[in-house]
């Protein structure tokens, strides 16, 4: 157990202590003990980030279970310095702004922070973990805190809704991103994601490389909400906003980013690869940025804005993943859009974690997130408003701030798809930079109109539902924080680009560095009059022409077909599964005592009758015992009565049949040499003839069965095969002595350890006597259970008697 | 011996299980016991028929029947008969609650 375990481990044990800290201090906000933990391990892990910076790679193991190759092997590079760092950083910043979001006395605070913290030791598990099963395992249970925390306000339906559509969905895709991880294993023989790496090119080779990279990708997709599994993410807004600002923007919804990031060195260069990772990526950042213009919500805004982002960091790690085909000369060119996907990764979560704590911070003040009520809000929260335009227009694209500067990276690198000649590139790479422009124009749209709505215009405090006023401070630290981030790296992007960027790109292109190198990662302002420049010139120019002119054009979103969307082909699969199976369970499952037994019955006629038809045992007949005439008469007594049972119609010569029957067995027994059972055998006989005529005198005459023709001699067939094959079991079953018998120590012993002559009976009260015992428990249950029957006389059934 | 045992064994097992399958309870109730008994004579057989005295050590004979199976038939009869009597006045129950002793209308009347 290493530090880095304790890193992943210590949110898990931290969970036992949220209620214990309860009891202890009931009216402390839980909220600042849990505070505690993700400072500890921000600070811890920053300690590492000179070591990693340079290359360095921690990496602890702890054998977990060996035998099936399960260990928990724990790996920190840059790409998992960067997600660490982010989880625990924005983690902190989010419970600082929970504890005035969430109110101590209104809200089950334990349950939240547990849920929080269950979380974040899963996503750690998830950017840490070196062993696919490890991954595996965190990833699912980022899924499952997410659910929780989605559906943290249980007595909302939207929040149910929502919480199980991300949790069908996500859990979907990581069914099959197991499947994947296991096609990995079949393949490469190991869990090791570096084992893998180091054999990637023989790995390419395998028929099985294909469909492992689509399920890895189904994974990635659905988790971080791709084109057409993003709508799960807008109605996971219905979390508490710090989770939304937390899971459903900086963390979780990235876990799909880092897997592919994490998957480039195995599959980057494949032809599948880059058009999936490219093309979905930018099909969802057109779809998540068109799609955000026509929200009304503030959070269905930053939904579908996340979407967008997240589509567009998808794409750029696409292309980037071209990288590793060209030489030294050219793959400056790509490895730069991998540069700019982790740099916009991190840009992302500063600026989206702070407007998403402004949505917060508006609804608590105001009562509501719809734009059409609210406006005018400037004057009222000056402080809410500034952190607002930082982020808003951070993420428009706008310079000072640091999402100009990856918006131009991503521009650099959806351009240099266009000097690239294979995948068929020539012709359809003008594509790349076209969708990149338009998406960015609708980004700089719904960017402004976020600002705009919500804070300039005229105030309506009759639509409101409280009076609006700035929002505590200790709600604004964390935005205020996220805001300066954002300024602070607009202007000094170097900061993080060698002690973060850099690191996180050459764990995802190990393969083009010599030992001891390291990648250009400057980042600058200013590149001259290019083209990049142009383009967001260009985007501006036609955003604010589309912001002035919106109340003309908004209205072209209802023109768009309403009833083929992705939600109600969801919902219709949803009703379309339950009715389905409700249909198919009603098929077999017909509450009729016949049908179920006649399942029971053909399962056996054909299981044994097929093993034996299969195995054709043969019968052993030399060392059976010789018939006398007598026996056969009893034999032939017995089965006459059996058969009589069925043939008589009147209710009590069916139950004196079976009383003959009974004491035919009991003769049998006595033939058999066994007194005691034939003894048995006569008592109990007598009693339940007796107890059937007590018990059926009253009723009326036995009717034959009006069953139909087709049942009856459906029930005679099975019967029958049933019948064969008891007898021919019999038979097949004598000559066969796999293993020696323990009769023989009963035989010995019975005499000299118990001093009884009647072996039989000492077994029965010596040696299993415990047995004997649980019987007699059995009997009397079965006597109190029948006394009650005929005493009890429930209310209820009562007037039924009477009807 | 072993072959007339087994066929008896095939008739009771074929009467109990056509029995189960009709709709009538109290046919049901007499099927299940024809299926003990014809359990009980298939304990019986395995372990081989007639192969010595019955197990009483006073009769200082020189092999003995197998004893253990006999002892497991023993708990066996009398766990059936127990069963036996309880879903017996269950049935008895049934008809005197509901009016009738017919798996079909029973089926129906859980639906109302």
């Amino acid at each position: 157990m290493s530090w880095l375990h304790l890193i992943v481990l210590a949110p898990f044990l931290a969970t036992v202590l949220i209620p214990v800290i309860h009891k202890v201090s009931p009216k402390l906000h839980i909220g600042w003990a849990v505070l505690l933990l993700p400072v500890v391990l921000l600070i811890s892990l920053l300690s590492q980030i000179g070591a990693v910076s340079k290359h360095q790679v921690v990496e602890e193991t702890m054998p977990w279970i060996p035998s099936y190759g399960l260990s928990f092997d724990v790996y920190l590079d840059g790409l998992s310095m960067l997600f660490a760092l982010l989880i625990t950083g924005i983690g902190t910043l989010v419970v600082l702004y929970s504890i005035y979001y969430l109110d101590k006395h209104k809200e089950r605070l334990q349950a939240f922070y547990v849920y929080l913290l269950l979380f974040m030791g899963a996503m750690l598990g998830v950017v840490l973990s070196d062993n696919l099963m490890l991954l595996y395992l965190f990833w699912e249970a980022t899924s499952l805190a997410s659910f929780l925390l989605i559906a943290y306000w249980t007595h909302r339906e939207k929040s149910r809704y929502g919480a199980q559509k991300s949790m069908l969905i996500t859990v979907f895709g990581g069914m099959a991103m197991l499947a994947g991880f296991i096609l990995l294993y079949v393949m490469g023989g190991t869990f090791s994601i570096r084992g893998l790496v180091e054999q990637a090119s023989q790995l390419a080779a395998d028929p099985l490389f294909v469909p492992a990279m689509l399920l890895v990708l189904l994974g990635a997709f659905t988790k971080s909400a791709q084109f057409p599994f993003h709508i799960w993410l807008p109605d996971a807004m219905e979390a508490p906003t710090p989770v939304s600002a937390y899971l459903h923007s900086a963390t979780m919804v990235k876990a799909g980013l880092y897997l592919v990031a994490r998957m480039t060195p195995i599959f980057a260069g494949q032809a599948e690869w880059f058009w999936l990772v490219a093309g979905f990526g930018l099909l969802t950042l057109l779809w998540g940025s068109f799609s955000a213009v026509k929200q009304t919500d503030l959070k269905s805004i930053l939904a579908f804005s996340t979407i967008s982002q997240l589509g567009l960091i998808m794409s750029l790690l696409g292309v980037g993943s071209l990288a590793v085909l060209y030489d030294a000369a050219d793959e400056r060119l790509f490895y730069a859009a991998v540069l700019a996907a982790v740099f916009h990764l991190f840009n992302h979560a500063t600026f989206k974690g702070a407007l998403f704590m402004v949505a917060g911070i508006v609804d608590h003040e105001t009562g509501t997130r719809d734009i059409r009520k609210l406006g005018g809000l400037m004057s009222l929260m000056p402080v809410t408003f500034t952190v607002a335009v930082v982020g808003g227009l951070s993420m428009a694209g706008l310079p000072p701030f640091n999402g100009f500067l990856s918006k131009e990276m991503f521009f650099t690198g959806m351009l240099k798809v266009l000097a690239a000649d294979i995948f068929a590139l020539e012709t359809w790479g003008i594509l790349f930079p076209v969708i990149a422009v338009i998406a960015s124009i609708f980004t700089f749209v719904y960017s402004l109109m976020l600002i705009m709505r919500t804070f300039l215009g005229k105030l309506q405090p009759e639509k409101l539902e409280k009076k609006p006023h700035e929002a505590p401070i200790g709600m604004l630290i964390s935005p205020i924080v996220l805001a300066s981030l954002v300024l602070l790296v607009g202007f000094y992007p170097n900061l993080v680009a060698y002690s973060l960027l850099e690191p996180a790109v050459s764990a995802i292109l190990p393969s083009l560095l010599a030992p001891g190198d390291h990648f250009e990662a400057h980042i600058s302002f200013w590149h001259g009059w290019n083209t990049e420049l142009y383009m967001t010139i260009g985007v501006i120019a036609v955003g604010l022409l589309l912001v002035l002119t919106l109340r003309r054009w908004i209205s072209l979103y209802d023109q768009l077909p309403q009833r083929l969307t992705l939600n109600r082909l969801y919902d219709g699969m949803l009703v379309g599964l339950q009715k389905g199976s409700s249909k198919g369970t009603d098929l077999y499952m017909t509450g009729s005592l016949r049908t179920y037994l006649v399942y029971i019955l053909m399962f056996f006629i054909l299981v044994i009758g097929g093993s034996i038809v299969g195995h054709r045992p043969t019968l052993d007949m030399s060392g059976n015992a010789p018939v006398a005439a007598y026996e056969l008469l009893l034999a032939l007594i017995l089965a006459g009565s059996a058969v009589a049972i069925v043939l008589v119609s009147s209710r009590m010569s069916a139950i004196l049949a079976t009383g003959a029957v009974g004491y035919m067995v009991s003769l049998y027994f006595v033939i058999l040499r066994a007194p005691d059972l034939a003894l048995t055998q006569l008592v109990v006989e007598t009693v339940s003839v007796a107890l059937f005529l007590l018990c059926f005198y009253h009723l009326p005459k036995l009717r034959r069965d009006m069953n139909r023709v087709r049942f009856q001699s459906a029930n005679f067939v099975i019967a029958i095969g049933v019948g064969a094959i008891i007898t021919f079991l019999t038979l097949a079953v004598q000559g066969v002595r796999p293993f020696a018998s323990i009769s023989d120590y009963f035989l010995d012993n019975s005499y000299k350890e118990a001093g009884g002559d009647n072996v039989v009976n000492v077994i029965l009260v010596d040696f299993r006597g415990f047995d004997t015992m649980l019987e007699i428990l059995v009997l009397g249950i079965a006597s109190i259970g029948i006394y009650a029957l005929i005493k009890l006389r429930m209310t209820g059934g009562e007037s039924r008697e009477h009807e | 011996m072993e072959l007339l045992v087994a066929i008896l064994i095939g008739v009771l097992f074929m009467i109990g299980t056509y029995l189960i399958l009709t709709r009538r309870l109290l046919r049901i109730i007499l099927g299940t016991v024809l299926l003990s008994h014809g359990a009980h004579l298939l304990l019986m057989t395995t372990a081989g028929l007639k192969r010595g005295a019955p197990p009483l050590l006073g009769e200082e004979a020189a092999a003995y029947t197998d004893p253990l199976p006999q002892a497991l038939i023993l708990t066996s009869i009398v766990i059936s008969f127990g069963v036996t009597s309880f879903i017996l006045v269950l049935a008895y129950r049934t008809y005197k609650q509901l009016g009738t002793d017919d798996m079909e209308q029973l089926r129906r009347q859980e639906d109302e």
